[in-house]
This record gives C-alpha cells, sequence and structure tokens, in this order.
C-alpha cells in the first residue's frame, strides 16, 4: 500500500524542543564540581515557568507520554516530530534554565553540558537533526567560549537566546556574542522565553501563565526595536535574527510603528540609516508556529500582504507544545508557492549550515 | 529632523466649511504651579513639594532618564507667544488648534498631575488639586474642552473616594490613569476604582505613560527614547492583556476604556493571540467566558495617535476593519511633537459617514455628547 506524502515532506523544521529528561542526564556531560554541586547542593532540574509540565500549551495530547516530560528521547522526535511530517530537517532548540540562573559559573557548566548531551543523544543518532548553541547569556565572554567551542561542530546551526534577558538584547553588552555568531555563519535564534530577571511585562507580574505566554509577544517587539535602533546590523551586516515561537502576524504594526518615529527621532540613533521595516526585511526571520492567524483565509491573505515579503517565514511545527492539531501545521490561506518557500527556500537561505 | 517649523495659516479655513472634529488627547499645562495649582493645595503640600519635590518610581524627578526629542515633547511652534510652557495658554490653544481645526469636543489629559507619586497621600492632595484646576482654568471658561477626572490610580480607595466626589460633575468626561503602573492594570487592587467608575457612568481612559518602576521591557531597560515611545505600544498591549485575561470585563459589564496615545494597529494581531490562547488555556481562566476578542470590541476603545503609516496606506483600511470603524477616537497629542494634524493623518478615501465617525460621531457616542 503507498500513502501519499504529507503536504510538508522536505520541510525544514526550524523549531522543535526536544527536553532534558532530567538533571541526571546532565551529570555525565559535566565536571567533578558541578555534579558534586548539583547532587550536594541539591539542585532540581532547571524546569522553568515559561512551560508547566502539565500545561495544555506544554505539550499536544498526543505527544505527552505517559511518564516524563514530552520529546525527551529521540525515538519520540523521530515517530512524532520528524515522520509524520517527513521533514528533511529539524533544528533543535533546548528551553531549559541556563539563561535563569543568577552565578554565571553555573550557567557556563549547563550550557556545556546541555550541548554535549545535546550531540550526543540527538545529532548523532539522526542525521535530520541540528541544534542551536545554548549559551550562558550572563557573561558576555563565556557565551562567546561555548559559540567557539562547537563552532566546528556543522550540526549546530544557530546560536540560542531568549527573547527576555537581563538585558535588551541589541544592547553592546551583548555584540561579541553576534560577532562571534556572524563570524561562523551562525543566525542567531531568539526564542520566547524569560531569564526572569525582570517581570515579563512593564508593568508588573501576571496572575496567570497565560499571561506569561502573551508577555512573550510584545517582548518580541521590544527586542526588534532594540536590534534596530542600537545599531546591531549595522555593525554585522551579516547577522540574520530569528525570532522562533514569536507568532509573526504583530510584526507588519509593529514595523509601521517603530518606522514613524524613526522618521521623528532619527537623530538619536544616526547609524539607523534607512527604514526600520527595509532592516527588519533584511535582517530579522520568522517561524511559523504559533501561527496566531486571522479568522479567515482571506483576512490571511491580506495579512501576508502586509508582511511585505515572502522571505521571512520560516517553517516550524514548535513541536512539541500544542499550537495545532494533527499535521494541520500550514494556515489556510498559504498559496503553495509561499509555502514551498516557507517550508524549503527560507530556511536555506536563512542558515548558511544548511545550504 | 523633526524641528523645521513650517508657516501655515492659522484661522478657519476659507469656503468650504472643515469638518468637526473630537480631539481626545489634548494636553493642558499649569502657567505655574505657584499660580494656577497651589490655589488648591493645601500648606502643607505646597511645603512638602517645595522640601522633597516630586518622588516617582524612577531616579530623576522632573522626568525620564530617557531625554526627551525636543523640550516638553512639544511641537516647536506651540510655546504660547505670552510665555509659559506649550498648553497653557488657553486663548493660545483656541487659536493656535481649537478654532483652525474646527474641534467641537476636546478632552483634556493633563500629565504630571500627581499620578504615580509614591507618597499616596500627597499623590491624592495634587490629583485633587489638577481637577480643580481643569475646571477653574479650562472647562469652565471654554464649553468644548472637558476634564479628565485625575486619580491616584496605585491608592484605589483615596481613588474611589476622588470619583464619587466627582460624580455626576457634567465638567468631567473620563477617570484617567496612566498606563505605566506598579502592577498589571487587570489586578484586583485596581478594581475599585472601575466599579466606582461605572458607578459614576464615567469611561475609563489610560494614557500611555507613568512610572511604574519596572523596565519598559520584560527584559530590561533599553537605550532610547524612540525605544520607550515605540514602547508603548508593548506596555498597552500588557495592560491590555491584563484586564482581559483578570476578567475585569466580566465582573464590571458596563466599563468603557479608552486606550489613549499608543497607536492602534497592534490590536488586530493581539485579538488573535489572546483568542488562540483563550482557547487552549481555559482550564485556567474559566472566569473568561467569553472569546478576548469579542470583550475587547465590547469594551475598548483608542485613539489612534500617533498615527501608523504604512506602505502603502491602504493596509490601513485593513486594520481599521480588523478592529471595527466605530472604536477609533480621533486624537492630536496637541501641543506635542507627535501631533497628528486632522487634515493629513488620515488621507485615505473614505465614506462620509466613516470619515465623520471618525473623526468626531464615535467619540461623541462614546461620552454620551451626540
Amino acid at each position: 500500500m503507498t500513502t501519499t506524502p504529507p503536504p510538508t515532506a522536505g520541510a525544514i523544521d526550524c523549531d522543535i524542543h526536544p527536553s532534558v529528561p532530567s538533571i541526571e542526564a546532565l551529570l555525565p556531560y559535566m565536571a567533578d564540581h558541578w555534579r558534586d554541586t548539583i547532587v550536594q547542593r541539591g539542585v532540581h532540574d532547571l524546569e522553568t515557568i515559561a512551560y508547566p509540565k502539565n500545561a495544555p500549551l506544554t505539550a499536544r495530547p498526543d505527544w505527552r507520554p505517559a511518564k516524563g516530560l514530552p520529546a525527551a528521547d529521540v525515538a519520540t522526535v523521530q515517530a512524532q516530530a520528524l515522520d509524520p511530517f517527513a521533514t528533511s530537517i529539524a533544528i533543535c532548540n533546548c528551553l531549559y534554565g541556563v539563561q535563569l540562573l543568577m552565578s554565571e559559573d553555573i550557567a557556563a557548566a549547563f550550557a556545556n553540558a546541555v550541548n554535549q548531551w545535546m550531540a550526543a543523544e540527538f545529532l548523532d543518532r539522526d542525521p535530520r537533526l541540528r541544534a542551536s548553541i545554548v549559551i550562558p547569556t550572563q557573561n558576555t565572554e563565556m557565551a562567546v567560549a561555548e559559540i567557539e567551542r562547537w563552532a566546528d561542530d556543522k550540526r549546530f546551526v544557530s546560536v540560542l537566546m531568549l527573547v527576555m534577558d537581563e538585558n535588551p538584547l541589541g544592547r553592546r553588552l551583548y555584540w561579541p556574542i553576534y560577532a562571534a555568531a556572524a563570524r561562523h555563519g551562525l543566525p542567531i535564534c531568539v526564542h520566547a522565553g524569560s531569564a526572569y530577571k525582570h517581570p515579563v511585562t512593564s508593568v508588573g507580574w501576571p496572575s496567570y501563565y497565560t499571561e506569561d505566554y502573551a508577555a512573550q509577544s510584545p517582548a518580541f517587539h521590544n527586542m526588534v526595536s532594540s536590534f534596530i535602533c542600537e545599531g546591531v546590523f549595522a555593525k554585522y551586516p551579516d547577522l540574520t535574527v530569528v525570532l522562533a515561537e514569536s507568532g509573526f502576524t504583530w510584526l507588519p504594526a509593529h514595523l509601521w510603528r517603530l518606522t514613524k518615529f524613526w522618521r521623528g527621532l532619527r537623530a538619536e540613533i544616526p547609524w539607523v540609516d534607512r527604514t526600520p521595516t527595509e532592516i527588519a526585511r533584511d535582517h530579522f526571520r520568522l517561524t511559523l508556529q504559533p501561527v496566531d492567524a486571522p479568522p479567515t483565509a482571506a483576512d490571511f491573505e491580506r495579512l501576508m500582504e502586509h508582511m511585505g515579503s515572502d522571505e521571512m517565514l520560516l517553517f516550524s511545527t514548535d513541536y512539541p507544545h500544542h499550537q495545532f492539531d494533527g499535521n494541520a501545521v500550514l494556515p489556510e490561506g498559504l498559496s503553495p508557492a509561499l509555502a514551498r518557500k516557507i517550508m524549503v527556500d527560507n530556511p536555506k537561505n536563512t542558515y548558511p549550515r544548511l545550504q | 529632523m523633526n524641528i523645521q517649523v513650517v508657516d501655515r495659516p492659522t484661522g478657519a479655513a476659507k469656503g468650504k466649511a472643515k469638518l468637526a472634529i473630537a480631539d481626545c488627547d489634548i494636553h493642558p499645562s499649569p502657567k505655574s504651579l505657584e499660580i494656577e495649582i497651589y490655589p488648591y493645595l493645601s500648606k502643607r503640600w505646597q511645603t512638602y513639594l517645595e522640601t522633597y519635590g516630586f518622588i516617582y518610581r524612577q531616579g530623576f524627578p522632573n522626568g525620564p532618564a530617557f531625554p526627551k526629542g525636543q523640550p516638553d515633547a512639544a511641537r516647536r511652534d506651540a510655546y504660547p507667544p505670552n510665555g509659559g510652557r506649550p498648553g497653557s495658554d488657553l486663548d493660545f490653544m483656541r487659536e493656535q488648534h481649537l478654532d483652525p481645526n474646527n474641534v467641537q469636543l476636546g478632552i483634556l489629559n493633563p500629565l504630571k498631575s500627581g499620578q504615580g507619586l509614591q507618597n499616596n497621600d500627597f499623590a491624592g492632595a495634587y490629583c485633587r488639586a489638577v481637577n480643580e484646576w481643569q475646571i477653574a482654568e479650562w472647562t469652565s471658561k471654554e464649553p468644548r474642552l472637558k476634564a479628565s477626572l485625575m486619580v491616584p490610580f496605585e491608592d484605589a480607595k483615596t481613588s474611589v473616594t476622588e470619583i464619587d466626589h466627582w460624580a455626576g460633575n457634567p465638567h468631567f468626561a473620563q477617570v484617567l490613569l496612566l498606563s505605566r503602573t506598579a502592577e498589571p492594570l487587570g489586578q484586583r487592587r485596581y478594581w475599585p476604582i472601575y466599579e466606582a467608575a461605572c458607578r459614576a457612568n464615567l469611561p475609563v481612559a489610560v494614557h500611555a505613560f507613568g512610572y511604574g518602576g519596572t523596565p519598559v521591557t520584560g527584559g530590561g531597560w533599553p537605550s532610547f527614547y524612540i525605544e520607550e515611545m515605540v514602547g508603548h505600544a508593548e506596555n498597552t498591549q500588557s495592560l491590555l492583556t491584563s484586564m482581559v485575561i483578570e476578567g475585569v470585563f466580566e465582573r464590571f459589564p458596563t466599563l468603557k476604556v479608552i486606550l489613549v496615545e499608543a497607536g492602534f494597529a497592534w490590536l488586530p494581531a493581539l485579538k488573535w493571540r489572546l483568542d488562540k490562547l483563550w482557547h487552549r488555556m481555559r482550564d485556567e481562566i474559566p472566569h473568561v467566558t467569553r472569546p478576548p476578542s469579542e470583550l475587547i470590541q465590547e469594551h475598548v476603545w483608542l485613539t489612534p495617535q500617533p498615527m501608523e503609516e504604512p506602505e502603502p496606506r491602504e493596509h490601513l483600511l485593513d486594520t481599521i476593519e480588523w478592529i471595527g470603524w466605530d472604536k477609533l477616537l480621533f486624537a492630536t497629542d496637541y501641543p506635542h511633537w507627535d501631533f497628528d494634524d486632522p487634515a493629513r493623518a488620515l488621507p485615505l478615501k473614505l465614506s462620509k459617514e466613516r470619515r465623520e465617525n471618525f473623526f468626531l460621531g464615535n467619540a461623541l457616542d462614546l461620552y454620551g455628547l451626540r
């Protein structure tokens, strides 16, 4: 019996999330001192409030195991994320609370352990898998050192940061990270999530998890402003920033606003020498899921016109997060030609290491 | 640059009658605190002010740590010829703005009005003074203008007293809050304010700005004024999300909220996102019994200034359709630099009815002044 390949066959999935099954899984990848620290001081896992284990969004019901965390081993990822969508490549963005730690030393140890674990447990076991390098953003030098450690391993295709760190991501203290990324042909993947060094909203801590997740979107707006206004792309013209799990339907309106204020206030940021809209189209890419789509396909088509570019979206399932059901990963209103660009051409053009 | 001043004729346009407008965001200033505010402040608070100044949740007493684009964030041509700050001279405001732009209804939104002061007692006394001042110096002299009821919103109890004190007074069109609060505006500490506003039959306007003490982004403090200004939209999305998800609109079914000076084009994407999250997370927020987009449609209005300018401009027609043509209340932000000129703010082909409602009718309906 032959089966029809799914419409996503051959797609490059730019955002999936293997879980660190437990802190014990990382111990083999840590130096004695840190292993002792974790055991003797009783460090729990680094799961965060960004994805409460049993929250409906954290894992789709059919992707939720009877025991333990979703997507915690390569066989599960193959069976749930790769095979059903027939994806050719999937990029693993490991969301583990490394960025939340207060000690930069512990953060560096965890970042390195997560990367080693990712290489050994996933990348070595399926040639379709790629990953983002987890870095300790708490200390820029240590972050750069971690990038350098993995730069020769071409299966690491980007560098992972959270959208809410201790400082806005365009700030100059991060620039050595961007220099290293640009030097090695690695886009920066800015993923939803917070280091929780500040309240997730500009008006303080919300009451509900739903608001925490909603707050990711304004944070992405803020960081687009930050990267552009600080002049990151004037300094690193080859740098690409991938916004992952960001939603994208907000982007046109945000760029209208930012561009309007740039017209009035550009004297403050003279290195921004063309409109933020143009800069964004050249340097930002956004993953597909969650779509946050308007109610009808016709509205979606109008929105895609507002985007003003067919090169910005990158296919993603956001596996195992529950953003869609079945294999309805492509929103209605997407033309076949655009779907093909989003699934294959745009990812290849975004990640130099996938060419 | 934004300092060029163009000589344009003021005074009513000759020939055809100009469209009447509502301006839902005008910023009046006192000529001086001593002359115009002190008469309404007790000696104790006058002395307090002179001794300690204005202490907010930020380091500089006289304004934010982001230098503005120009002094007072004001239009260069808005300084009254007889001296004083922009927005401090009613005659000049009439001459420069109310008459030539045919403003039929102007809503006053005083800033630096006691809101956000750390000392709650001082904040309450100062808000009362600003309320008295608006009536004495503005609305009793100029019937086209309506005042905003200032409340010290971090202290709900005093805020309620202030609203009850003025309830029924026709000089006030709305209760005014600022967007940068100590906690998200949906949280229960603020609910007595909404209850009192509903009781007084006043909408609650939330004007972008203020000092809540938390960074203007969830990821820390940005470097530039432009980021703070653009960030008012994100800030406003956060407070609206809070009001929806905390169930404020379910609890106060007659509450009307106006989001002022935070733009508007961001609203459709926020509604789509909240609806999606509501479907996914209903077990967490069972008190929200209807899709967020419906609650927003029913309870929320926006002033569009500063008007977004997509290329092509026609994209705005989609955006406004997604928001609703009846939800936008025209505002200029006079006398501030990012003033939206009614003659230029919406350069799109519109039906006569839509244009009239956008510039005037929606506001008359909302404020019950038709």
